[in-house]
């Protein structure tokens, strides 16, 4: 069991993220909230509990780097870059405008954004790479990636798997945002994926079941992870695409943004009204 | 050296055959620099390197796409990534990642893409990359070199290594003969005269340089002497030398292993249309698959030979007298 005030400070923080991710998408316009959601209480642990990051120091070679993979939900990456000090409130509303520098998706040339994504299937070999040059640069820098269920449909995936293992990188910890809805429909009807945590562990990960939304597990998967020396560790984590808000629960909101009522429900139900914070 | 008669045919080697070797040498002075193969060290050479820096050597099995990412992720750990494999898998299965993790964030990753062109030979058309330097050229910021021969290959691999940010490498895999030296001067965005003349050119690289230079050697003796360029900047490249061919002869021959479109052809025809538009003829892959077979054979059969450059450049100076082209 984690200490209750260690995870009331994290909801409060994935509150604040989620609110930051309606705000930016409808202003935006485009983006996909749905995904976001479902991954905010895991990025909220990895980056106000686990990561050793530095804000002031954005490109410290040996900070721990975290890799989203399932690169549409980046408002839920740009969200913690400003929760966490990295951006301003202005550049994180600027979010897929011309000129500014937060992307549509991930670009790892921003200082804060580790890796560029968007092309599904192609964060985790990125992750891999990053988790080996770590390690043979002897840096105790550890990597983290979070990837789509839907993303698992793509071969790059299987191949970084398949290469995590073979190389022992105990310094990799990934989760698989599991919220069973892809743009087409449930995981299940588009391409099954079952068994999906014993895929994983015959491809030689140390591999985790977890509710996505509950900090006590995120936390100790992340702490096991710790302890593992040689080999890369995985969370199936369950989560809810929407999971925050009651009426986005679902697949509704993979790519639509919340219209100016909506959003007003939508903080209003995280506790956010709509002052900026 | 030793002096060769005039008569006597260069050695031919081929280029794969030194690659192992120069990047052995490159290995010592940059510590930074990381090999990776998709399981083909020993069909690229890269398994030189392999046994002198086993600890910067990653064998990947055979997995392009993951490859490229892996690359990717060196890369921002401040290594200096170089994948060595089959052109048509690494440029081709690689060519989605690579554009997206790699030429995207302009990260400092190489590819060396060995077996360009159909002159892989026996292994066919699966194997003969007659489209990477068209795939790979239109990637922005991507730079495209491709040595003359084996004696360039060091030197353009230490160009593309000095070089911040993604390099394509393409090599060939048939044994080239010997006309450049080591020492020539390589520099992105160059390229090397091999032959000088006025003409006509014949811009050009690879083997088919090579080709080249057989070719004006031939028209020579019919008193037409035609300059003979190679290359080796794809991309960026040598604009200087194209507009300073097309305005001393006003005719063009652009000289490839892969299919005419696209490829080094297009690139010259580029920049020919919007300086000095001379008429360009282009000897290279029509447009077709072509099939096993040796090297030298399918180069005559699919009219990559001296021969084919040299009727080219009596096409070509047909059509600038047609024009009416008075040299400046």
């Amino acid at each position: 069991m984690i200490q209750p005030d260690i995870a009331e400070e994290l909801g409060r923080r994935a509150r604040r993220m989620r609110a930051d991710i309606v705000r930016m998408t409808s202003m935006a316009g485009s983006g996909h909230p749905g995904s976001a959601f479902s991954a905010a209480d895991i990025v909220s642990v990895l980056f106000f509990s686990e990561m050793n990051i530095d804000p002031d120091r954005p490109q410290w070679e040996d900070r721990d780097r975290f890799v989203l993979s399932k690169g549409h939900a980046a408002p839920v990456l740009y969200a913690a870059l400003y929760e966490r000090g990295f951006i301003s409130y202005e550049t994180m509303m600027s979010l897929r405008r011309i000129g500014s520098s937060l992307q549509g998706h991930p670009y790892g040339v921003m200082p804060g954004v580790d890796a560029t994504t968007g092309s599904l299937g192609t964060g985790l070999s990125q992750a891999v790479g990053l988790a080996l040059g770590a390690r043979m640069r002897g840096s105790r820098s550890r990597i983290y990636a979070v990837t789509g269920d839907g993303e698992c449909d793509e071969g790059q995936i299987w191949e970084a798997a398949l290469s995590a293992s073979h190389f022992k990188l105990g310094n990799l910890a990934v989760f698989v945002d599991h919220n069973r809805f892809q743009v087409d429909g449930p995981v299940d009807e588009v391409m099954g994926l079952r068994p999906l945590a014993d895929k994983w562990r015959s491809f030689g990960w140390r591999v985790e079941e977890i509710d996505g939304h509950n900090y006590g597990d995120i936390l100790g998967f992340l702490e096991r992870s710790r302890q593992s020396a040689e080999q890369p560790s995985l969370a199936v984590a369950n989560t809810t695409k929407g999971w925050g808000v009651s009426f986005m629960r679902g697949n509704k909101y993979h790519a639509r943004v919340l219209t100016p009522d909506e959003l007003e429900l939508a903080l209003a139900e995280l506790q956010f009204p709509s002052e900026a914070s | 050296m030793q002096a060769q008669s005039p008569s006597k045919q260069p050695e031919a080697v081929e280029q794969r055959a030194v690659l192992g070797d120069a990047l052995v040498r490159l290995g010592a002075t940059h510590p930074n620099l990381v090999v990776l193969s998709p399981d083909v060290s020993r069909s690229t050479g890269a398994i030189k390197f392999k046994t002198a820096y086993p600890e910067r050597f990653i064998c990947t099995g055979i997995s392009e796409q993951n490859t490229i990412g892996v690359a990717a992720g060196l890369a921002m750990q401040g290594w200096i990534p170089l994948v060595a494999a089959q052109s048509i898998f690494i440029a081709g299965k690689g060519w989605e990642p690579f554009r997206q993790t790699v030429a995207y964030p302009h990260l400092n990753v190489k590819i060396v893409g060995t077996h360009g062109g159909i002159n892989v030979g026996p292994d066919g058309v699966s194997h003969q990359a007659i489209e990477d330097i068209a795939i790979m050229r239109v990637i922005p910021g991507v730079v495209v070199l491709a040595p003359t021969d084996g004696n360039q290959v060091f030197s353009v691999l230490r160009a593309a290594i000095d070089e911040p940010g993604p390099v394509f490498i393409r090599l060939e895999r048939s044994a080239i003969p010997l006309i450049t030296r080591e020492a020539d001067p390589i520099h992105i965005g160059g390229s090397n005269t091999l032959v000088e003349g006025n003409d006509a050119a014949v811009i050009a690289i690879g083997s088919m340089a090579v080709a080249g230079v057989e070719a004006a050697n031939l028209l020579a003796h019919e008193g037409v002497n035609v300059r003979v360029i190679s290359m080796v900047s794809i991309k960026p490249i040598d604009e200087a030398a194209i507009i300073r061919s097309a305005r001393d002869t006003g005719a063009l021959v652009v000289a490839e292993d892969h299919n005419c479109n696209a490829g080094l052809g297009g690139a010259v025809a580029e920049v020919v249309v919007r300086t000095v538009p001379v008429p360009i003829e282009q000897v290279a892959v029509r447009d077709i698959f072509a099939e096993s077979g040796q090297a030298d054979e399918l180069r005559e059969k699919y009219h990559l030979t001296s021969y084919d450059i040299g009727r080219a450049v009596r096409r070509v100076m047909e059509r600038r007298e047609q024009l009416g082209w008075a040299s400046r």
